[in-house]
């Protein structure tokens, strides 16, 4: 069976080492590639074609956080996993595909590793996904106007959990998480 | 990580930000060779808070453990918040709401409106936060340091209702890159959204400051008096 390939952006060469085994002995993933810097990125995406990347955030500049997946727009459907070993700002953390922490157990980066790499398929195979359905503009409407997610269910006849999951992915494509940020976007694009 | 030894103009340079906290510390530039030491001496500033400060906003990954707070003079803390606010307040909001006002100017009347009010409504939610945070919180703290007994208000209370004023800066660059139309004050635009991103920034790490050591030192001084 293909394993699923790994660039690993880290600098430890202790740490490199120690992921390297637990994921190349018996998991379905591989190491393909280590960066020990941003700037070795490119040309190992070029050359190795990962399917996941893992990535200290550490080694990401503070003032290119919001921006740093620009380094990695040759490829920019390749999900990628924080490896954290130290306290970074949960808000950042979120934009990253996934997280796993250096006291993880194999079993857990493993686990977490599979889930981004799933999640990942639906995401490269449609990018339609990126706009929002019609559905979705119809919640984001009525978010806009100012309903709870309980109002919304019983206006457009769906369940809560569905108007919660409608909601979640306004929030994902969009990047706006707050009502009047939504409002905003919703009079921008002449829906309402 | 910085140390009292070393020359302030060379902690400065290695890190431009600190440029601003400079301010909120009224330590005035032309400072020559001086040491952090030196610096904070004749400016009768407690080193290890300055450089408490200046480490967190440099190493992303670094926070200070109970040890090292409990051997930090903390005497600055609320006056560097303070002096913190009115920064945002006084000098970057307004700034932002200038450009922003003219952005605004050059974009069809609804649109106008909408993005107007929404910077209005913005601005509103981090007086609140600033407000209730100089009316309550920091009064609260400044009493507990002096050992006065204070009843009826604790830290917890505080944790709770620390709402999060940065999801709303992230939106309006968001707004700003994606959803505006690209033929409206491009320049403009790219200005604005610098000035947001170096405002996101430094709130980050203002919050950061406030949950991970004002928290965690009212917390232990909390204790003490109980």
């Amino acid at each position: 069976m293909k394993k699923t390939k790994i660039l690993l952006v880290e600098k430890s060469p202790m740490v490199v080492q120690g992921l390297t085994t637990i994921l190349n002995e018996g998991t379905e993933f591989e190491v393909a590639a280590v960066a020990d810097s941003l700037d070795r990125i490119a040309e190992r995406l070029i050359v190795v074609k990962p399917d996941l990347i893992v990535l200290n955030p550490q080694l990401v500049d503070y003032s290119k956080r919001h921006s740093f997946r620009v380094l990695f727009q040759d490829s920019p459907q390749v999900p990628i996993v924080a490896l954290v070993y130290s306290y970074f700002d949960q808000q950042w953390l979120k934009s990253f595909n996934g997280i796993i922490e250096i006291t993880d157990d194999r079993k857990h980066i493993e686990s977490v590793l599979n889930e981004v790499a799933q999640a990942d398929n639906g995401h490269s195979e449609s990018p339609e996904l990126y706009e929002l359905s019609e559905r979705e503009r119809e919640v984001l409407v009525e978010v806009a106007n100012g309903l709870s997610n309980k109002e919304i269910a019983t206006k457009l006849h769906i369940s809560v959990h569905t108007a919660i999951t409608h909601r979640k992915n306004i929030v994902k494509k969009t990047g706006i998480k707050s009502v009047a940020g939504l409002t905003v976007y919703a009079m921008l694009n002449n829906l309402m | 990580m910085f140390t009292p030894k070393m020359k302030l103009a060379d902690v400065i340079l290695s890190n431009p930000s600190l440029t601003l906290i400079l301010q909120r510390f009224h330590i005035e530039l032309g400072f020559g060779e001086k040491t952090v030491a030196e610096v904070c001496l004749a400016n009768g500033i407690a080193d290890s808070f300055f450089l408490l400060i200046c480490n967190v906003y440099t190493n992303n990954a670094y926070l200070p453990s109970m040890e090292e707070l409990k051997n930090t003079d903390m005497t600055l803390l609320v006056p560097y918040l303070v002096a913190s606010h009115g920064y945002y307040l006084d000098e970057r909001i307004p700034h932002i709401e200038k450009h922003l006002d003219r952005i605004a100017e050059a974009c069809p009347k609804s649109h106008k409106d909408i993005l107007q009010r929404f910077f209005r409504d913005y601005k509103g939610e981090v007086e609140n936060h600033f407000q209730y945070e100089e009316k309550t919180v920091f009064p609260y703290i400044e009493s507990l340091r002096k050992g006065e007994p204070c009843s009826g208000y604790s830290i917890n209370q505080f944790e709770e209702n620390h709402s999060n004023i940065e999801d709303k800066l992230n939106d309006l660059t968001n707004i700003i890159i994606k959803y505006l139309p690209g033929n409206i004050m491009p320049k403009e635009r790219v200005s604005v959204l610098f000035d947001i991103f170096q405002l996101s920034g430094d709130l980050n790490k203002h919050s950061l400051i406030e949950e991970k050591i004002l928290i965690p030192y009212v917390e232990t001084m909390e204790r003490s008096q109980r």
